[in-house]
């Protein structure tokens, strides 16, 4: 055969199958198992091309047939009116009937249309999709915001537990890595920046890049945008697993409002976390900055720290602290959004969470945009 | 049905140990199934089945003992690797283990693919007929598994385990969770592939009527290890507590008499 051998072909002492055609009779002798088909297949349909019209096929030199074997027996059989078979043992005629008994073709996947429909339709679906999920998405805020208020008007209060739980999952276990990428891009933001005002000889107008650009923009949205790669991935893998094992189903019937166990307690975890996540962000940026500045421009920490509290206005760290609780709720809400649409198997969870963390990025950094306009419209600079 | 008591055992499980922790889950089991036989193993809810389903079949590697297969010792993670072992044998996991992004016929044919380079077009009949064997109808076939039934699913994943024509098939609880008349059909079409294939069944249960109907041997696990092995009709004599009343208890009797009365076409 053309095709090199899959590898368990060589089995010593496995006899190989035979297949000789002569005067209308297909002799095979040997072994007709899948594995022998598979290497034989191509050479059995160039011997049938040659010799068509009805077949007497002699198993009489059969040692072992499966059911693959009995099926390119049964498919000659069928294929060929008038064909017959001779020598067949009791082995044999039993899978024959097996197999001819479940010679009943079936599609072996959903029916597919041409490529340029496909991908029309796609593009369609697609941008329904977007409206779709953008109303959804609003629905669900409002159901959040409705099943926090029943919880509290029932008197039942939050689940406090989940959120200390909830709370050390995207907020403690988050410091690690948000305070060492803040302080690596407080290095980053000094160094470029007195890279360019060393050319007028303005190298410590850095502190004044460093401090308002960390507390203001940079330590909140970068840490926005981690908590979402993190959380909102999370979020969504979580309640998606837990709505394919028909957990959340489980949760409706016993009366448990799946949105006031599972969506609030991290909402709000992540309303309280993101603020001191933001400014522990923005205080390891300063000080990445404030080492640079030292080590490579000679300024002493001393007069960083009292040229910070002279340049940076509160306004500033009030403007970068009022945005973080917002960016928390959002992520969380799109996060756990995202898991409630999982259906069906694991390769929906695995596009959820895609989408959910895309999403909370998206709509991060457009908050954050507006915010910066509503606050310059509001005349703090 | 034809077991060949003489020939050496398909199976032979010889000094078995698991532990997890400080949990040991079975301590010197010692188990034979021989060719050709449906050997169905019993016992209580956590008494280590579907470990001792997945030791021999190399996915938990046991702290100690010798296990071998079709000739071959089984040493844990690598005989997954082993193909000329894994091709030989068909597993139907309780929880039908079908992979949720493929289809009930593409599910079939993920073996077929594996281990030989057949046409697509023969691979898609063979996933066809083995659709229409396991008692699906045709429209199952280019379903996803989430579109499926709980007995639909145990069905396709049964056809799965057979694509390659295996010479052994481990079944692990296949009619748990079944309605009795979908477990009868289940019977009755693992008796049949059994006797038409020539396949030697190992088959994990709860199902008494299971026991009665296709069993050749039933060996008990209790107590860390197999303490009785043999027909139906032999263990019922045996003298232990569980044993007695597995097989003496109401359910035990019903399933016995049921047996006595209709032998069916599987008897
Ligand atoms: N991966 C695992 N880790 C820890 N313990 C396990 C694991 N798998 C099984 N066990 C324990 O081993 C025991 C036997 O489990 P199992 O074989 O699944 O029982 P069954 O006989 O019901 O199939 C149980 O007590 C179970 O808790
Ligand atoms: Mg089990």
């Amino acid at each position: 055969m053309s095709h090199p051998a899959p590898p368990d072909a060589p089995v010593p002492d496995m006899p190989v199958l035979s297949i000789r055609l002569a005067d209308g009779v297909l002799a095979f002798d040997g072994r007709l198992t899948i594995a022998r088909v598979s290497e034989t297949e191509r050479q059995l349909e160039d011997m049938l091309a040659r010799s068509p019209g009805p077949l007497l096929i002699d198993l009489s030199g059969l040692t072992r047939i499966d059911t693959v074997g009995a099926w390119i027996v049964h498919r000659l059989l069928r294929d060929r009116p008038g064909s017959g078979i001779t020598g067949a043992s009791a082995d044999a005629e039993r899978l024959l009937a097996e197999v001819s008994a479940a010679d009943r073709p079936c599609e072996v996947r959903p029916v597919t249309e041409p490529f340029i429909l496909r991908e029309l339709r796609r593009l369609g679906e697609y941008v329904y999709a977007f409206r779709d999920s953008a109303v959804s998405a609003l629905d669900f805020i409002g159901l959040t915001i409705i099943s926090a208020w029943r919880a509290i008007a029932a008197g039942r209060g939050v689940r406090w537990n989940a959120v200390w739980v909830q709370m050390e999952q995207v907020g403690v276990n988050a410091l690690g890595i948000i305070g060492l990428m803040s302080f690596l891009i407080g290095i980053v933001l000094a160094q470029q920046g007195a890279v360019q005002l060393r050319q007028f000889g303005a190298e410590v107008f850095v502190i004044n890049l460093v401090g308002r650009a960390t507390f203001r923009e940079l330590g909140i949205l970068l840490t926005a945008i981690m908590v979402a790669g993190r959380s909102a991935s999370a979020f969504a893998a979580q309640i998606g697993s837990m709505k394919l094992a028909e957990e959340v189903d489980a949760m409706r019937t016993i009366g448990l409002d799946p949105i006031e166990v599972l969506v609030l307690p991290r909402t709000i975890a992540l309303i309280l976390m993101m603020p001191l996540l933001a400014f522990y962000a923005s205080v390891l940026g300063v000080v990445g900055g404030g080492l640079f500045s030292w080590a490579e421009l000679g300024i002493p920490p001393a007069t960083f720290a009292q040229r910070l509290r002279e340049v940076v206005p509160m306004s500033d760290f009030w403007i970068g602290l009022s945005k973080a609780p917002v960016f928390g709720a959002i992520i969380a809400i799109i996060g756990c959004h995202q898991g409630f649409q999982v259906t069906g198997n694991a390769e929906s969870v695995g596009q959820r969470t895609t989408q959910a963390v895309v999403e909370a990025i998206f709509i991060v950094i457009v908050l954050d945009a507006f915010f910066a306009v509503f606050y310059t419209a509001l005349g703090l600079s | 049905m034809a077991t060949h008591a003489d020939e050496p055992p398909v199976i032979r499980v010889r000094g078995l140990v698991n532990r997890f922790g400080d949990q040991t889950v079975h301590e010197g089991l010692d188990l034979d199934v021989r060719p050709g036989e449906i050997l169905g193993v019993v016992g209580g809810s956590g008494t280590g089945k579907s470990v001792l389903m997945r030791s021999i079949i190399g996915l938990q590697t046991p702290a100690e003992g010798d296990i071998t297969v079709l000739g071959q010792p089984v040493t844990g993670g690598e005989t997954t690797q082993n193909q000329e072992l894994t091709r030989q044998w068909g597993v139907l996991f309780q929880g039908g283990a079908l992979f949720s992004g493929l289809t009930v016929a593409e599910n079939i044919e993920v073996p077929l693919r594996e281990y030989f380079r057949l046409t697509g077009q023969l691979m898609d009949e063979i996933a066809a007929y083995k659709v229409a064997m396991v008692g699906l109808p045709p429209e199952a076939g280019p379903k996803y598994p989430s579109e499926l039934s709980g007995g639909m699913k145990k069905r396709a994943a049964l056809a799965r385990a057979l694509a390659l024509d295996p010479k052994l098939l481990f079944l692990d609880e296949p009619t748990a969770g079944l309605d009795p008349i979908a477990a009868d059909g289940f019977d009755t079409l693992i008796r049949t592939l059994a006797e038409t294939m020539g396949l030697t069944v190992f088959l994990i249960t709860h199902d008494l009527d299971t026991l009665h109907a296709i069993c050749d041997r039933v060996a008990v696990i209790a107590e860390k290890r197999i303490i009785a092995s043999g027909t139906v009709a032999e263990l019922s004599r045996f003298d232990h507590p569980w044993v007695q009343e597995y097989f003496s208890g109401p359910r035990g009797r019903a399933a016995a008499i049921a047996q006595h009365h209709a032998p069916l076409e599987v008897g």
